[in-house]
């Protein structure tokens, strides 16, 4: 059974749940800790949503020197699928395995709720759904406006590394682009919680699709 | 213990001159300026209960669920599986209303470490918030700064915010009430004490540093010292630093699973010295502290200060000398500190220490035990000797349709959605039900088992009549828990009251205590926490006496918790046949010139009933949804289930009332409960079988709202109702 490694960060608030989503969609969870550089052999990395260091920089930004942060850089560069979640979206864009920055919110409040997102490219991330189909999945987060420049925008969609966008503007997010992944397609982020969508009596269920991604790699 | 105190300086601390002459005599001499500001804060209503002890022991307290009753940090349930629930509610009203933000997020902090001082994890918040006249600028930026404040805190620590409440009233204008409710989860077997015990064992603290926030009146004493005050006079109000606090949470709860405390308490008002000599008085034990092992924030902060100081964030445990090396390696594993800061010593005194100088030298039983009691002198105000409001007088029934579109729109009716989207709802993976139903509900870790949990009060009914409105704040908490499929296990409660030494407040205070007694007894619900909050008024008078009652219930099977969406051709069944009136409610607040009369009382006995048939109902899967009817009456409590089940309902009421605006918007003092069902007859049944009145009065379908007494029909379309309901607070509050 495929190993998955959730790194606990010092103010990581949802890696008990990620550990919980892993076993629920049938993998083996296994808990990393933020100042060691092993990996414990796992299969696949998933950082997860909170707020690192507690964030009191931009999100994120201190959590990319962590001392694991070196070798989760090294397993994806070797091809290994990576999974960050609100802060793990935020962490893997100031560590410049995701293109983009995640800025405060343009209505500057936090805000929960389920969202539907599109599916904007075919992706093994996705499970692969149709283009266009819509997935429901919940948000929280203060800084969950990802913003890039234009240019170099239209490579992205080209290459198929927008995968979700949201269905309406609820952030201020560059072209409501709300999940990407790096050109290889091994890293993936976005600020929607899918380890909160893994279970029926809580819920939509289709976070199973991002989870189940990283046992099946 | 050089200087004895100024004779008129315990006056600046707000101690009597008989207080001060009880504190000679216990201390057998003159206490010095340390040993006074210790007292003047020990002995302080928020401290001592020096006004509402003796009323409390009122309350029901044992019961069979019970663990842990009044007394420690909070109070524990046994919820089966080997698991406990710890839970207390707290007010923060005093620095909400001087910096609301600061002031509600420290509210949450500091009821978070009390639940976890119990060796609990906090898995769920509730908070419930009073303030003045919508309409004002300050009124709302006041809840725009608590909403953020608590916001803040709860998203930074990952502890799900399942529900609450906010309401509007003039009587809030002067005096905001924030009060905030944490929920936790423990093994039965991990419950912890904040208790020193063993001769020879070290007292730790850990956390944060500690610097002059939050020294308040004391500041007094500083002035005495310091030539050039101004500065050194700190803003009263403490600061929050929520990840300092998650990794105080994740130190604590893995001290208790690896047993390696012999108790632990949290650091609160009065700080040090409120915390110090209760854990030396659980014991009992002496303890001796050295205040110069204390890490300072801030350079030469004298010994009082170090000793009172309400910084944030920090906890004190005792330890067993083998075992501090293990303390030490998890507060460094989270990157806390920790020191050694004193003993448990023999004898009964609490000895603090600068280095060498002893500082001050007090008997701890002078601190906890000897606290003056002061016994109040109620008297019935002669206002609330009046009739119910006489229908006749009132004018004449409006458009019934129109009446309850605008009744959707009031400020204490309209979605609150904008308020709980900035809260975390579903973090730790077990919000069953999301904030904005009857009651939250919480799977807890590990288990098939929830906790449902709501919290409530109403200020204006208990204003009316104390005595009843005691009584209907504890119903309608387990009402609401009950609707959801909650057993009501126990309750926490905070009380919110004006100056209890003065005006109406104390007979206020006493009848509001006798009857929340009276419904925790019929409805088998021991108070097992809570707090006073009590001088809560300005120069307009103190607020509407306001207890907020949480209630804690069981739901053995999370699967079966029900919210308050009916499913397309449901029947809607009405429990429930008392007569709704005018007074007290917020048709006539509102709509029909302002609150007067005498609210209805309320039967407990048929109120228990009607809670049976509700938990019943939920676990056999007879109901699928159930509402109880509050602000706005039975007609509006049709519309909220209509809007959470995005779908149409059609009701025809009974006359209930002598008018028939009154028996649709009017509020009665039992409870009325829409259900909605797929097998009316099971639910009339087993309403029948436990004596509780119960009516098919529609179906849900369609894309209306339509409510009717005889020829009188209140009709909305569904959007348009929406609409009205979910565009108040966004205004209020200006969020898009």
């Amino acid at each position: 059974m495929a190993k998955v490694g959730v790194i606990t960060f010092l103010g990581s608030l949802d890696d008990r749940d990620a550990l919980r989503a892993v076993a629920t969609v049938g993998g083996t969870p296994v808990p990393l800790w933020h100042g060691d550089a092993d990996l414990k052999g796992v299969d696949a990395i998933l950082l997860p949503g909170g707020f690192s260091y507690g964030d009191h920089l931009r999100c994120g930004a201190l959590a990319r020197f962590a001392p694991i942060m070196g070798a989760v850089a090294e397993f994806a560069a070797a091809g290994g699928p990576v999974l960050g979640i609100c802060n793990g979206f935020q962490i893997l864009c100031e560590a410049d395995l995701l293109p983009g920055i995640l800025t405060p919110n343009h209505g500057q409040r936090f805000i929960c709720r389920d969202v539907d997102l599109i599916v904007e490219a075919a992706s093994p991330w996705i499970g692969n759904r149709p283009v266009g189909e819509t997935i429901t999945v919940p948000v929280k987060h203060g800084d969950g406006a990802w913003f890039h420049p234009q240019e170099g925008l239209a490579e992205l969609e080209a290459n198929g590394q927008v995968l979700l966008r949201y269905a309406e503007d609820i952030n201020g997010s560059t072209d409501r682009i709300a999940c990407i992944t790096n050109a290889a397609g091994n890293v993936c982020g976005l600020m929607p919680h899918p380890e909160h969508a893994v279970d029926p009596l809580l819920g939509s269920i289709d976070g199973q699709l991002l989870v189940g991604r990283l046992i099946a790699a | 213990m050089n200087h004895v105190a100024d004779p008129s300086l315990h006056r600046q601390l707000g101690l009597t001159d008989d207080e001060y002459a009880q504190i000679v005599v216990l201390m057998g001499r003159d206490p010095n300026h340390f040993e006074l500001a210790v007292f003047s804060l020990l002995w302080s209503e928020h401290c001592g209960y020096k006004h509402s002890r003796a009323v409390l022991r009122r309350f029901p307290t044992d019961g069979p669920t019970v663990l842990q009753g009044p007394g420690e940090n909070a109070g524990v349930v046994d919820v089966g599986d080997g698991l406990g629930v710890a839970f207390k509610v707290e007010s923060h009203n005093h620095p909400s209303a001087v910096e609301p933000f600061q002031g509600a997020a420290t509210g949450v902090g500091g009821i978070l470490r009390d639940v976890f001082a119990m060796g609990a994890r906090p898995i769920a918040i509730l908070d419930s918030l009073r303030f003045g006249d919508p309409a004002t600028e300050r009124t709302r930026r006041l809840l725009d700064g608590a909403v953020r404040g608590i916001g803040h805190y709860g998203n930074c620590v990952g502890v799900a915010n399942i529900g609450g409440e906010v309401r509007f009233d003039p009587g809030y204008e002067q005096s905001c009430l924030v009060n905030a409710m944490c929920i936790g989860v423990l093994k039965a077997s991990d419950l912890k004490s904040a208790t020193a015990a063993g001769i020879g064992n070290l007292v730790v603290l850990f956390g944060a540093r500690t610097g002059r926030d939050g020294i308040g009146g004391a500041s007094v004493l500083a002035s005495q010292d310091i030539d050039a005050g101004g500065d050194d006079k700190r803003p009263t109000v403490q600061i929050g630093d929520p990840y300092m606090e998650k990794r105080l949470i994740e130190t604590s709860l893995e001290l208790v699973r690896d047993d390696v405390l012999v108790g632990l308490q949290d650091l609160g008002a009065a700080g040090l010295a409120s915390s110090a000599s209760e854990m030396a008085s659980r014991g009992p034990v002496g303890v001796k502290l050295d205040l110069a092992k204390v890490p300072l924030r801030e350079a030469d902060m004298e010994a009082f200060e170090i000793m009172i100081s309400e910084s944030q964030e920090r906890m004190l445990a005792c330890v067993e000398p083998s075992r501090l090396a293990e303390v030490e390696a998890l507060c460094a594993r989270w990157e806390l500190e920790c020191s050694v800061i004193g003993e448990v010593v023999e004898g009964d005194h609490l000895i603090c220490t600068m280095g060498d100088t002893v500082v001050g030298d007090i008997p701890v039983a002078a601190l906890v035990d000897d606290c003056p009691r002061y016994a109040l002198d109620p008297q019935r105000p002669a206002r609330l000797d009046v009739e119910p409001v006489d229908i006749a007088s009132l004018p004449p029934m409006g458009d019934a349709s129109q009446l309850l579109e605008q009744l959707l729109a009031l400020p204490n009716i309209a979605s609150k959605a904008a308020i709980f989207q900035q809260y975390d709802q579903i973090v730790g993976g077990g919000t069953v039900i999301r904030p904005g139903a009857d009651a939250g509900v919480v799977r807890l870790p590990g288990s098939k088992r929830a906790i449902a949990a709501a919290l409530d009060g109403s200020g204006r009914r208990t204003w009316l009549d104390p005595r009843r409105g005691g009584r209907q704040a504890v119903a309608e908490a387990v009402r609401n828990v009950a609707c959801t499929g909650g057993r009501p296990l126990a309750i926490t409660n905070c009380l919110n009251f004006g100056n209890p030494e003065k005006g109406e407040t104390p007979y206020m205070f006493v009848e509001a205590v006798e009857g929340m007694a009276e419904a925790c007894e019929a409805l088998h619900a021991p108070v097992v926490s809570g707090n006073v909050s009590l001088y809560n008024e300005h120069s307009g008078g103190p607020i509407p006496p306001s207890p907020i009652v949480g209630c804690v219930g069981l739901i053995e099977d999370a699967a079966m918790s029900i919210g308050a969406a009916p499913r397309n051709g449901a029947t809607i069944i009405l429990l429930g046949d008392a007569a709704p009136a005018v007074d007290g409610s917020e048709y006539q607040a509102e709509l029909l010139g302002g609150v007067a009369g005498r609210i209805p009382d309320i039967d407990l006995a048929a109120e228990a009933h009607l809670i049976d048939v509700l938990v019943e109902a939920a676990a056999a899967g007879i109901s699928h949804a159930a509402h109880d009817a509050a602000e706005g009456g039975i007609a509006v409590a049709a519309a909220e289930m209509a809007i959470a089940g995005k779908v149409g309902i059609g009701i025809e009421l009974p006359p209930l009332a002598e008018r028939d605006d009154i028996t649709l918007f009017g509020e009665a003092g039992n409870g009325h409960v829409l259900v909605a069902t797929d097998d009316a007859d099971a639910l009339l049944a087993l309403a029948a079988r436990h004596g509780v009145p119960a009516l098919r009065v529609g179906t849900a379908g369609g894309d209306t709202i339509r409510v009717a007494v005889g020829p009188t029909v209140a009709e909305l379309s569904l959007a348009s109702a929406v609409g009205a309901w979910s565009t108040t607070l966004p205004a209020l509050i200006g969020a898009s």
